[in-house]
């Protein structure tokens, strides 16, 4: 296990000797910010509540996650370091799993550096923080499934444009699973079982509902598995590469 | 200790090793030439557990490389082809990060790491940028990584590749040092390196192993082992003489600085015959060589096409 908190260090290290960390913080942090207060209308509804911010959350997420997470395995294996790590004590889950853990931590970091608005709203009103708490959580988990998706992609090639692409595109399609627009495009073609299955994929779906502060078990089994098997496939993909 | 059996990896249609079988024991440094693309790369990531090999198998100290990855990669140090190395990270970073993955108690952890700092001269190094590094000294990183945990195995994908003289000196220094009671297996394509590192060389050419003996053994497959050369104004008359000896099977004249090499029948010595001869004639030799075998001739002997099927014949004997 010591191999796998090696490999989570070294990544998170990676992180901020790049410029990554500060650029992906500032631009998270601003945009943040931005898009709650002049699209979210945060004081216009007045309501003390956190919701314009959450709901801005997939959506900056769709383009800082493909970033953060492009590098991870393609860089790996263009810089030749995948040998390296690979011959090194260590099993393709621990590697896979200490990455995940970096990213996923470095956004838990990047949540908690927007306290200011958590702050902001508790001072303009008395805000539920149980609903607040459950949006913070709700936005990590769906962190963690985008991260997992960034990972598998990653893996599959050498080019992190590729990577960055092929994540933002799968991760829309996730977040767009569930607008009435796709479900009426699928409406005519697809039977009725199907489109509600094609419902069910929403990320967008069952992040609204944690952030509205319920937390229903099926919407965080959702998060948990879908991050489990982006993470497996992505095993799969490396362990591909080596016998190919 | 490494083992292979029948080790096979195939990229499509191409087989990049076959079916190589070798078996390298403590104290032993082979070497693994052969030309560019010959498969040496590719027999050592499988020897590694990077790639997983088509069929057959590899154990480094017994431990299988598929079944048992983890053992097997805990008794094996391996420098990839290269030395790749995280850029972004300084030096002591990189090698605590190894530190960490060789998952040592972190007082020993500490003692391994001063250990190879040390012997690797890294002190000076230690804070900057592994990216802002001279091949050299990133080559140095790699072999401190490669060594850190004191493996009963090491691994080397040219280890000199790039390096300066003083420096190519320096590294094969280190892996004597360390060759005594460890398995030691370095490919290269220097044959300079074959006489200052190892004591067998195993020759492999398209994935086929083609020869596998000592440098003194490959050297007497030379054409030149056993020759005398000598390098003397106006001796035109002599060749004639010599021609005459009975040992003697052939005689030639460089056409650049007219040195003389004369070759003899199989088995015999010639040294004496032709100094003799040379005393006798009251010529002035400047300098008088007997050869040992070029080992770049039968290395081209044995990879090449023409010299295919000799090296084929020449493999099986040994």
């Amino acid at each position: 296990m010591s191999q796998l908190g090696a490999v989570m260090r070294r990544e998170l290290r990676s992180y901020f000797v790049t410029p990554v960390a500060y650029v992906f913080l500032v631009i998270f942090l601003v945009l943040a910010g931005i898009l709650t207060f002049y699209a979210g209308d945060f004081y216009e509804r007045g309501q003390a509540d956190l919701q314009p911010f959450f709901v801005m959350h997939p959506w900056l997420y769709l383009i800082l996650v493909p970033a953060l997470t492009m590098r991870m395995w393609a860089e790996e294996t263009r810089g030749g370091t995948l040998e390296l790590l690979l011959t090194l004590p260590i099993t393709l889950w621990q590697a896979m799993l200490g990455k995940f853990l970096a990213a996923w931590l470095f956004i838990g970091l990047a949540l908690v550096l927007t306290f200011p608005i958590w702050i902001t709203v508790n001072y303009l009103g008395s805000p539920d923080n149980g609903v607040i708490l459950a949006g913070y959580l709700g936005s990590w988990l769906m962190a963690g499934t985008f991260i997992a998706i960034g990972a598998c992609l990653s893996a599959l090639t050498r080019s992190q444009v590729v990577a960055f692409i092929l994540t933002a595109l799968v991760c829309v399609l996730l977040i767009l699973a569930g607008q009435p627009q796709v479900l009426d495009f699928f409406q005519g073609t697809l039977p009725r079982k199907l489109v509600n299955g094609v419902a069910h994929l929403s990320m967008l779906r069952h992040f609204e509902a944690i952030a509205r502060g319920v937390l229903d078990v099926r919407d965080l089994l959702y998060f948990l598995l879908s991050t489990i098997g982006w993470l497996l496939a992505g095993v799969l993909l490396l362990d591909l590469k080596r016998t190919r | 200790m490494i083992e292979t059996d029948q080790l096979t990896r195939c990229y499509g249609n191409l087989t990049a090793v076959d079916a190589l079988s070798i078996r390298v024991e403590p104290g032993q440094v082979l070497g693994l030439l052969g030309p560019n693309g010959a498969g040496k790369s590719t027999a050592m990531r499988m020897i590694a557990g990077f790639l997983v090999p088509t069929s057959g198998t590899a154990r480094v100290c017994g431990h299988d490389v598929v079944r048992e990855p983890l053992q097997a990669k805990r008794a094996l140090g391996y420098l990839p082809e290269g030395a790749p190395s995280y850029g972004e990270l300084t030096v002591r970073e990189f090698l605590q990060f190894i530190v960490r993955m060789r998952g040592f108690r972190p007082d020993v952890g500490f003692r391994r790491f001063d250990e190879v700092v040390h012997r690797l001269q890294l002190e000076e190094v230690l804070g900057l940028c592994i990216d802002t590094l001279s091949k050299g000294l990133r080559r140095r990183v790699g072999l401190a990584q490669a060594i850190l945990h004191d493996p009963p195995v090491l691994m080397l994908d040219e280890p000199t590749d790039g390096l300066d003289p003083n420096q190519k000196h320096a590294v094969r220094q280190l892996i004597d040092v360390m060759a005594r009671e460890r398995t030691i297996l370095i490919s290269t394509h220097l044959l300079e390196e074959v006489h200052a590192l190892c004591n067998r060389v195993v020759i492999i050419a398209r994935g086929k192993l083609m020869a596998d003996a000592t440098p003194a053994e490959l050297e007497q497959r030379s054409r030149y082992h056993g020759a005398v050369s000598f390098s003397a104004p106006g001796s035109g008359m002599s060749q004639e003489m010599l021609g005459r000896l009975p040992q003697v099977a052939a005689i030639e004249v460089d056409p650049l600085d007219g040195r003389i090499t004369v070759f003899p029948k199989p088995g015999e010595r010639i040294l004496d015959a032709v100094e003799q001869l040379l005393r006798e004639q009251g010529l002035e030799v400047s300098e008088i060589q007997l050869e040992r075998g070029r080992l770049d001739e039968v290395f081209r002997q044995i990879t090449t096409d023409a010299g295919r099927h000799a090296g084929v014949a020449a493999g099986g004997r040994a």
